[in-house]
């Protein structure tokens, strides 16, 4: 948000639609930038790191929220907690807690009154700092099913800038979640700018209208890159309209690469895999104006 | 009965298996099926069925606010508050950050000079139409999230209970990417939920982490692997060796993709590929076995 300011300027890499190429592109943008550090923000599907081989220097467990436990010792069945429990989580008749539809808000415990709810601090995952060979990577694994909390992803990303103010590093790079909710709200809080990666297919551009609606909202200058445009080249016609409508910045197209299939396969960055490639020889030239950006 | 489509990874083929399936379905029972579109957050079902949708209803949750008058700064909503939606400086401010609220009603409950009022806050809404075709009808619900909120799952709910009070017989939801709250409140309930794996190793991480999900909720799972490209057996030999139930592979198929990328006739591109219809069939069984 702050243009101006000096230190490590902040990327997060978006698209609301998943699967238009996010993480592949986010790998092979590590590999041509000097002076990164890495943030995988999508905690509930990590992959950034399967293409990386990161070495993990440090693991610290995630606590977020709490979760009631009722002592049924101390418990009279009064049933007050499931009246003030705003989500129905409380079963009324086997007083067991549903962990999905709680929220963790603590309401059932402070109107208890035999105090025979206790508030249990929540394990919800792990985030781990980590070396690769083109610079440290932050990435986290929530345990399946828990509430993707923006929380993780600060978490994350405060990690990420501390190394990057430690290794003064110039960029950092944020492989960041699909959709335009809790997440991406938290993985674009505090970034310098969004780099789009669209996909010329009708769902793709609607995708990417409401990313680039939630970049407005939040005020995040956006710039976009349209990936395999070749393919479908009516709708990327369309993409380029909206977005010279919506003011956001083309950086370019990439073709379409069997290849790219390939190394993700193979779990090595495409353009280590292929050096020669077209796709290559545009991801050199956006990775360059990313730098200068 | 609900079936549920849900992935883990995006992209990974989740909405077009939905619209094939929900008319497939339509088609086998000559009765209309609801489609419940529950990617709120970027919902696309609507792309492929020739559909007029109207808005059915606005989602909203309680937030708190504050009436100063009858404040008396005493602190105690503020201090129920787990999640710093609502703040007392001093005797004089109180401040609501509704953002934050989780809607859990606990200010107000705790204020004792009736000070905290419910606000409304729209965070999206639910929009519904008809798609006839022939033999088949679909009855579509959609959600779609206000841009800037934060929290899907109260209007992924609000999907479901159009899905629950319509007298069609059988549901298929698309669900959004992910393995955390928004698809835990779209497939629970499901009686099936249907993993569309890609056939990566990125497909393969996420849909494992997404089967520890539905595994967890005690649900009925199958899955699919797309996008198979060169005859590749990661998803099938992963399911194989966890003894999950495996519904076959759909090849990666450009002259799909086309359809798909513009919106075309993508049921008339799946004639084409027996794979598809084969997967359908089978869930079908499925549907009928339970």
């Amino acid at each position: 948000m702050s243009d101006n300011k000096n230190g490590p300027r902040e990327i997060v890499i978006l698209s609301g639609k998943g699967g238009t190429g996010k993480t592949t592109i986010t790998a092979s943008l590590a590999t041509m930038m000097d002076k990164i550090v890495m943030a995988d923000c999508d905690v509930d599907a990590s992959n950034l790191y399967m293409l990386l081989s990161p070495k993990v220097m440090r693991e610290q467990d995630f606590f977020m929220g709490v979760r009631p436990e009722i002592s049924r010792q101390e418990c009279t069945q009064c049933l007050v907690c499931v009246d003030v429990c705003a989500f129905g989580a409380i079963n009324g008749e086997s007083l067991e807690i549903d962990p999905v539809e709680c929220e963790g808000c603590g309401v059932c415990a402070w109107f208890c009154p035999q105090n025979a709810i206790e508030l249990v601090e929540n394990r919800c995952g792990k985030w781990f700092s980590s070396e690769t060979r083109f610079g440290p990577l932050v990435y986290a694994e929530l345990f399946p099913g828990e509430e993707n909390s923006g929380k993780l992803v600060f978490a994350i990303k405060e990690e990420a800038r501390r190394l990057a103010e430690e290794r003064a590093a110039s960029h950092i790079l944020v492989d960041g979640p699909p959709g335009i909710a809790c997440p991406v709200i938290s993985s674009i809080s505090g970034a310098d700018h969004a780099l789009l990666v669209a996909e010329p297919t009708l769902s793709g551009l609607s995708d990417l209208e409401r990313v680039l609606d939630v970049c407005h909202h939040f005020h995040i200058k956006a710039s976009c890159i349209i990936n395999r445009a070749d393919l479908f080249p009516e709708v990327t016609r369309e993409i380029r309209r909206l977005l010279d409508e919506k003011n956001c910045t083309f950086l370019g197209e990439l073709p379409f690469e069997k290849g790219v299939m390939d190394a993700n396969q193979r779990l090595v960055p495409f353009v280590e895999a292929y050096p020669k490639a077209t796709l290559t020889r545009r991801l050199e030239k956006i990775a360059a104006r990313l730098a200068v950006l | 009965m609900r079936i549920a489509i849900a992935s883990g990874k995006g992209g990974t083929g989740k909405t077009s298996i939905s619209v094939l399936l929900a008319k497939y379905l339509s088609f086998e029972s000559g009765q209309e099926v609801d489609f419940l579109d529950c990617d709120c957050e970027a919902p696309n079902g609507h792309i492929f069925f020739q559909v007029h949708l109207t808005p059915l209803k606005t989602v909203n949750i309680f937030t708190p606010k504050v009436d100063t008058s009858k404040c008396t700064f005493c602190g105690k909503c503020s201090e129920i508050c787990r999640f710093n939606a609502i703040t007392v400086l001093g005797n004089k401010v109180a401040m609501t950050f509704p953002e934050l609220c989780h809607g859990c009603y606990g200010c107000f409950r705790v204020c004792e000079s009736g000070a905290i009022k419910e606000d409304p806050r729209r965070i999206g809404k639910v929009y519904a139409g008809r798609h006839e075709d022939g033999a088949t009808r679909i009855h579509l619900v959609q959600g779609v999230l206000r841009i800037g909120e934060a929290m899907s799952p109260p209007l992924i709910k609000a999907v479901l209970e159009e899905g629950e009070a319509s007298s069609n017989l059988v549901a298929v939801t698309d669900c959004p990417p992910g393995t955390s709250c928004p698809v835990v409140t779209s497939i629970k309930g499901a009686d099936l939920v249907v993993i569309v794996a890609e056939s990566s190793p990125f497909g393969l991480h996420d849909a494992a982490i997404l089967t520890k999900v539905v595994r967890r909720l005690g649900l009925t799972f199958a899955i699919v692997a797309n996008k198979v490209l060169d005859e590749n057996t990661l998803i099938h030999e992963w399911c194989a060796k966890e003894g999950y139930r495996y519904l076959g592979g759909i090849p990666f198929s450009p002259d799909f993709s086309m359809e798909y990328a513009r919106g075309g006739d993508i049921f008339k591109a799946a004639k084409r590929m027996p794979e598809i219809e084969e997967v359908l069939c089978r869930i079908t069984k499925m549907v009928q076995e339970r």
